[in-house]
């Protein structure tokens, strides 16, 4: 039996003239994270268990888009989506339109495990989340000064932000007024944040679990669902692996991108980070995304074809590395 | 070049016991919606213009459980979803949480073509149907008496409908009370529904789409999602084939059911046929669950793991055939 490995994420395309001071708050979180994660590892918890911790305590900091923090819709709220996967069984749980509970991840494993269903949304989802008596909080709490900035270059630069890359008929006049050559989700990226976090595991029994979390798209219609909270697109975890991206929405929906690590895996033979590179490199075609992964074997791996990713990996043999950028 | 072929299906896990008029009815339907997908295919309209037209036929039929007819929630109305998906460009839509829009997978449709995201649900849905002027009925519209008993018998059968085939811990009392041999989703399969309708095309010049939609649970909690609008799960279409699903939302779900016929093909070799009856085998573990598919070359094909599924196919060269049993 191999070692545990784990791996965690705060978001895919990240400004390269993002602030010294913010890039090193970045790491101190992600370094952060990991080790809470690797002394759950240590104390042998189990795979489900370390993801929802170590979202957890993403989704409480401010920094990423998820939890407190998160990027913020049209309106100026919050609304948040969350999904996990355990590998062991494939049993699955997800949520959306979250805007009072305070750990949307720890929702997502309550459908898992306490409901009958598998996806709770809006306001089916908060009356779940009353019955499940979870720690609730307005939706204020949430909000933050720098998300606030935000929203309001978003409106500024007077574009629609899209889930895609190449904008269909009728929203060519939509691009963005700003004079900057790198966009994501149709907004430059001084404005763009990035949408998501997320953690895969595997533990000391081999068991693969994955977890996503966030708010979502910047200035987004209330209503709009990402691929966070989509099995198959930005998450998932199976006896093989455990999967967890982030980036631009569409394409990781429409290139089923967490699910296709482990089909190559599965179908074609390929080892964890070929299968990563594949996918990467040949499901995305014009998208930019990223995405992090585990293997049962104790492998860790990333990916992303985007400007930067904040990430973070650890496995047992003491392996630990923290970055941003290639 | 090979020819056209379309497929069709009103849900998998029909009760054996059906009476012989509403199996005739049933396959009268589905023989009408082939019809309908055949002329058009016979003036070479485009794949992704077939599924949409034949869903709305469903749709607006109250027979199946989709549109008019939907199965009702816990508080006795319609909550629709539905997605639909172009295999050329992989690009797709998807709605939930509908009460208003008399076509869902038309919604669908607008929210792929004319929106900037994939996913839209619930209040942010309908005012992107409104904003989108299509038609817009009262939530009574949708409700049939046939449902209303329905519902009446699911809330006396004292069972709480599942998602899954296996209770977790802690709903072991919350089977039924009916003493009958067949359940899907927790309920005996005299009150189940049939969950879904959907149709999948290949075109003249080989282009796929697919296109599913329902109206969800029987007795479902409002806010709960199911298979049948996520892209992968219950509605996939790529440049090699186009598939729709019906069953256990959970199985289907963590399965990845659609997205995993396109995968074996491309990444094992198999051919359609061989796909789909690999994956109804591998993928579903205890779900029940079935699905239709078709071929870029112009096959179609169709499997299921449960008793019975409402499906019709035809292909160009005159094949037809509408059917319930193995």
């Amino acid at each position: 039996m191999v070692g545990w490995a784990i791996a965690v994420h705060g978001g895919a395309g990240v400004d390269p003239n993002l602030p010294t001071d913010r890039q090193e708050q970045a790491k101190q979180l992600l370094t952060r994270c990991l080790n809470l994660g690797i002394s759950a590892l240590q104390s042998s918890a189990s795979a489900i268990d370390v993801v929802e911790l170590v979202v957890r305590e993403l989704e409480t900091d401010p920094i990423f888009n998820s939890g407190r923090g998160s990027a913020l819709t049209e309106k100026g709220t919050v609304e948040m989506e969350a999904s996990i996967m355990d590998g062991v069984g494939r049993r699955c749980g997800a949520v959306s339109g979250i805007t009072t509970v305070k750990n949307p991840v720890s929702l997502a494993r309550l459908v898992m495990d306490k409901s009958p269903h598998s996806y709770l949304a809006f306001s089916g989802a908060e009356d779940f989340a009353q019955q499940m008596g979870v720690e609730r909080e307005e939706n204020d709490y949430f909000i933050t000064e720098d998300n606030k900035g935000m929203l309001k270059l978003a409106k500024e630069a007077n574009s629609i932000v899209f889930d895609y890359r190449i904008p269909t008929t009728g929203y060519e006049s939509c691009g963005s007024g700003v004079d900057t050559p790198i966009h994501m989700n149709g907004l430059p990226i001084s404005v763009y944040a990035p949408e998501t976090v997320g953690c895969v595991v595997v533990d000391s029994q081999g068991r693969c679990a994955a977890a996503t979390s966030t708010g979502g798209l910047m200035n987004k219609k209330t209503g709009r669902i990402g691929d966070s909270p989509l099995i198959g697109a930005g998450t998932y975890a199976c006896d093989a692996c455990g999967v967890s991206c982030t980036g631009e929405g569409e394409a990781i929906i429409r290139g089923t991108l967490a699910r296709e690590v482990a089909v190559v895996m599965e179908y074609k033979g390929l080892g964890l980070q070929e299968a990563v590179d594949f996918v990467i490199k040949e499901r995305l075609d014009e998208g930019q995304a990223g995405l992090i992964a585990v293997s049962k074997t104790g492998e860790v791996a990333y990916g992303f074809n985007c400007v930067g990713m904040f990430r973070g990996c650890a496995t047992e043999d003491g392996f630990m590395e923290v970055g941003i950028w290639e």
